[in-house]
């Protein structure tokens, strides 16, 4: 259920004023059978996320900001890096969500900040790059073995300690 | 107004599959019973957990984490674009990442921005004997070498020393030792994938080693 009501929340401004130009001039009981209809075509979309294998949803503090969380794709990292470079030189944890990566970590040069930098990669201005997840997605690691196996045991870090 | 009709149906409808999901919540047990009498129930359709074709690799738009609604989410690159004319694989990303790094189809770099400094490969298979009836572990270093350095593994996950380690199938699929990277990032652990590890086959004398409770008496 929590899916179909962030699906209405995020969209519910759109949705009203699409729908006050739609119900003109539409009577009472096909506005009520719109509903139903619409809501049982909500129920009938696909839940599952299928997100790639290893994306990771880093949301310690995005939520709380009232950013979408940040989606790290290993898959598309990994083409142009081998572990190695992240994962001994720039010293990034083989843990989601626990490098406690903040803004003002990637702009001083730290984790992503090594490379979103405007010379290896595309800079920090381009948000919605990273911050793309669906609001609300808790950290994890995409298709885990962990995930599928034990309940999620990640939880929002709050603010990030100055 | 006519949208306040449409609103209340939603909501009608919504409190009705609250209604609905907790009811059958509860009366979960009851209802294999009653398949059983004759109609196959859904929760019996062959592969109901298996993902499906047409679910892998999906486009970040579509796939459930990417924000849609969200303009940046449409500029990322899918994956199946990335993935073309790379050996394909039956887990994770359904790409075989060590065969296409081996054949030369991927350069990714060792070093973050110098591309021509080469990997520190080390070619040393260890041989893990496992207990049981399954084929032998071999541990080969060198595809691990080839994405990683030393010190990722060694000595916090692994200690460096003969016997030093007890890894259980347990702790991997729990995300410990393998499982720090196998069932995250690198290929998962799946029916189809053990043989990746387990590939060394036993002795053709191997027995089953006898539990101490069976050495003491013979006919159980």
């Amino acid at each position: 259920m929590c899916a179909v009501r962030d699906i209405i929340k995020s969209h519910s401004a759109r949705v009203l004023v699409f729908f006050d130009e739609f119900m003109e001039g539409v009577s009472m009981f096909k506005s009520a059978m719109i509903g139903l209809l619409g809501m049982l075509a909500v129920l009938m979309l696909p839940q599952a996320a299928q997100a790639e294998y290893a994306d990771v949803v880093i949301n310690n503090y995005a939520d709380a900001a009232g950013m979408r969380p940040a989606v790290f794709p290993h898959w598309y990292h990994r083409i142009r890096f081998r572990c190695k470079v992240c994962h001994a030189d720039l010293g990034f944890k083989l843990k989601a969500g626990g490098n406690k990566i903040t803004m003002a970590k990637i702009i001083d040069g730290k984790f992503c900040g090594a490379c979103h930098n405007g010379e290896i990669s595309w800079s920090v201005e381009n948000c919605g790059m990273c911050h793309s997840g669906v609001p609300g997605t808790p950290t994890q690691i995409h298709g885990s073995t962990v995930q599928r196996l034990v309940a999620p045991t990640y939880k929002s870090l709050g603010k990030p300690a100055k | 107004m006519k949208t306040k009709y449409f609103f209340l149906s939603v909501l009608a409808m919504t409190t009705l599959l609250v209604v609905g999901v907790n009811a059958q919540a509860a009366q979960a047990p009851l209802k294999e019973v009653k398949s059983a009498k004759g109609k196959v129930s859904g929760a019996n359709i062959f592969n109901r957990l298996l993902k499906k074709d047409e679910q892998r690799n999906a486009a970040p738009p579509e796939d459930g984490i990417h924000d849609s609604a969200n303009d940046g989410t449409h500029v990322l690159q899918p994956p199946l674009i990335a993935y073309d004319g790379l050996p394909t694989s039956e887990f994770g990303n359904y790409v075989d990442w060590v065969k296409s790094l081996d054949d030369g189809l991927l350069k990714p770099r060792y070093d973050l921005s110098d591309p021509t400094v080469e990997p520190l490969v080390m070619d040393l298979d260890i041989v893990r004997e496992v207990k049981a009836s399954m084929p032998d572990v071999v541990f080969p270093h060198k595809p691990h070498t080839q994405w990683l350095h030393c010190s990722n593994c060694h000595p916090k996950i692994f200690i460096p020393q003969r016997n030093a380690n007890v890894i259980s199938m347990s702790a991997i699929l729990l995300g410990q030792k393998c499982g720090v990277c196998h069932g995250k990032v690198s290929f998962p652990i799946t029916t189809k994938s053990c043989t990746k590890c387990h590939s060394k086959p036993k002795p053709a004398d191997w027995k089953p080693p006898k539990s101490e409770a069976s050495l003491k008496n013979p006919w159980r």
